[in-house]
């Protein structure tokens, strides 16, 4: 497949979110404003990014069976790596993003394509699949972030333009079940009309 | 008086599924009959209990004194992992038809952020062993109510007219969102 | 794709090597990090001290003394303007939060005034404990928070109980554990300011 569709597959047509539903856990976990979505779609960019093109230096090296612990043991590498550096660096967002960076390790979206795509394929094919399929999860973290933030605070990465509250909810667990649930059912919805 | 308070907290209150939103790919996955749920739910509330014992342990004893506590994320998967593996071999020999059900689902219980999540927080809760097991235990008893009460619920829709765009994982998701509000009604409990 | 054999040294091996090479690279990212880390804590700190003392021009870090209390430590910064002492800033803490260990900031004035308290570190329950965070419990009509009750009172006028206990506390409402626990860590700061506040 030539490297452009293999960038955009993970926008649209194989989104981790919207199509594979993989990765739910930061992608409700997070999303209650966009700044967070976005930050925590980056960071999990970062890592499968690097554990992609690591997985696929290394792939040859690996006897079989014991491919799977060898992966995940790359992929928290990279996750601790960003926990650390964050914490250094951006405080404030790694407070706000706490218990779910660490959990980046067990994002199926990592996992999931160090597997079926970096363990098979060769260094720069991997590597952009890695910054496709991250991004693209960045891009759907990054719009139900927006969204709930819209309705649940009446703000956009923090520029309020209402004033007050807007529909709790949406900030609270029950909106983010409610908001994906139903940013789903509009992809479907796209999709249909245009197939 | 302190462990009821735990656990009120962690199947209730601040349930692990509907409220901390962790373990919700074998929520969605496993939960459209209710007899998988139970297979599910057994397998973690036996592999979160054992995994919690053990990166109690571990953090305790080992990361801490050494100074090497930035390596907890690695080493509570690499403690998890190999439980689910152990899992998966004495399940086969005990129970093969349960191994049959869970299938694929029963590996995936490695990547399930509900177990990490759940060592994790009982570290951040700075709990003692005892009460690390119970946190642990609670919250199992927590994912396998939310997953049960789920199933139960998808097992009624499957036989009920939904709309196309939203049959399958988008319903799934606005009825989670409402058991969601239902469990919110626990939150002045305490 | 040629993959090595599974053989179990080969297994053993692979496991070792990729555990020690992962192990020595995050060693290094953890001692290049650890200064920026403790940097932004300080930072942290600093800004809390600031919020709940009046102006001060010292820096209040280099005149910080520990008190071991209750199994922990609690600790006073003093604030002065032009060699005046203005207040004294108690890094406080209760055990007893909802979900574990709180910590809070204490302005105290000379006089032992509550002049303003913030909330450091928590992980009690959004939407009910959380409001003992001042952003978070703000009422624009008022202009008010919830631990804004606290501020301008003394202690040894303003019992720091909730009122089910018999105190002058308005508790959170539905989260009297969490209140409880903070009037706990308040407690605290204010016997630590008695035994050493006096500069």
């Amino acid at each position: 497949m030539n490297q452009w569709k293999n960038f955009s597959k993970g926008f649209i047509r194989e989104n981790a979110v919207f199509v594979l539903f993989l990765g739910l856990c930061p992608t409700l976990g997070v999303t209650s404003t966009a700044i967070n979505g976005l930050g925590m779609g980056l960071a999990t960019t970062f890592v499968l990014f690097m554990s992609n093109i690591v997985v696929s230096l290394i792939k040859s090296l690996i006897p079989n069976k014991v491919r799977i612990p060898t992966y995940i043991v790359v992929i928290a590498s990279f996750v601790t790596i960003v926990e650390l550096t964050m914490q250094a660096y951006l405080p404030t967002l790694f407070e706000q993003l706490g218990l779910f960076i660490p959990l980046i390790v067990v994002n199926c979206v990592i996992l999931g394509r160090a597997e079926a795509f970096a363990s098979k394929n060769n260094l720069l094919t991997s590597a952009i699949d890695g910054l496709g399929m991250g991004l693209g999860f960045a891009f759907a973290l990054t719009l139900l972030g927006a969204v709930r933030e819209i309705l649940g605070s009446g703000s956009l990465f923090g520029l309020k333009f209402i004033a007050g509250d807007g529909i709790l909810l949406f900030i609270l667990p029950p909106g983010a079940f409610l908001a994906l649930g139903y940013l789903i059912v509009i992809m479907n919805k796209i999709k249909e009309k245009t197939t | 008086m302190e462990y009821v308070i735990i656990i009120i907290s962690a199947v209730f209150v601040n349930n692990i599924v509907l409220t901390r939103f962790l373990g919700i790919c074998p929520f969605i996955g496993v939960s459209s009959r209710v007899s998988t749920a139970l297979g599910m739910s057994g397998a973690v509330a036996f592999v979160m209990t054992i995994a919690t014992l053990v990166t109690y342990l571990l953090q305790v004893y080992i990361l801490n004194p050494f100074g090497i506590a930035f390596m907890q994320t690695i080493t509570f998967i690499l403690v998890i992992a190999s439980l689910v593996q152990l899992v998966e071999i004495i399940l086969k020999k005990v129970s093969p038809p349960l191994y049959q059900a869970l299938g694929i689902f029963l590996p995936l219980i490695t990547t399930n952020c509900a177990i990490l999540g759940v060592a994790i927080l009982a570290q951040q809760n700075e709990y003692n062993l005892l009460e690390s097991v119970v946190f642990g235990i609670a919250n199992a008893i927590g994912f396998g109510l939310a997953l049960i009460l789920f199933s139960g619920i998808r097992e009624h829709l499957s036989m009920v007219n939904v709309p196309k765009a939203m049959q399958g994982v988008p319903i799934a998701f606005i009825v989670a969102g409402l058991l969601a509000m239902a469990f919110m009604g626990f939150a002045g409990i305490v | 794709m040629a993959k090595k054999e599974s053989t179990l040294l080969n297994m053993v091996l692979t496991l070792l090597v990729v555990t020690a090479v992962a192990s020595t690279a995050l060693g290094f990212v953890y001692e290049f990090t650890k200064g920026p880390i403790a940097a932004a804590r300080e930072a942290k700190r600093i800004s809390a001290i600031e919020q709940v003392l009046p102006e001060f021009d010292n820096n209040p870090g280099s005149e910080v003394k520990a008190l071991a209390m209750d199994g922990d430590s609690v600790y006073l910064y003093t604030g002065r303007k032009d060699g005046e002492w203005v207040g004294t800033a108690v890094q406080t803490f209760s055990k007893q939060g909802f979900s574990g260990y709180i910590w809070l900031m204490v302005g105290f004035l000379p006089d032992g005034t509550i002049h303003n308290i913030v909330v450091l570190e928590h992980k009690e329950t959004p939407g009910l404990g959380d409001k003992m965070e001042q952003e978070k419990s703000f009422d624009k009509k008022t202009g008010k928070s919830w631990s804004s009750q606290f501020f301008g009172k003394h202690p040894d006028n303003f019992q720091l109980m909730v009122t089910k206990d018999g105190g002058d506390v308005d508790a959170i409402t539905a989260s009297t554990i969490s209140s409880r626990a903070y009037c706990d860590a308040v407690n605290r700061a204010y016997q630590a300011f008695k035994e050493g506040g006096n500069q």
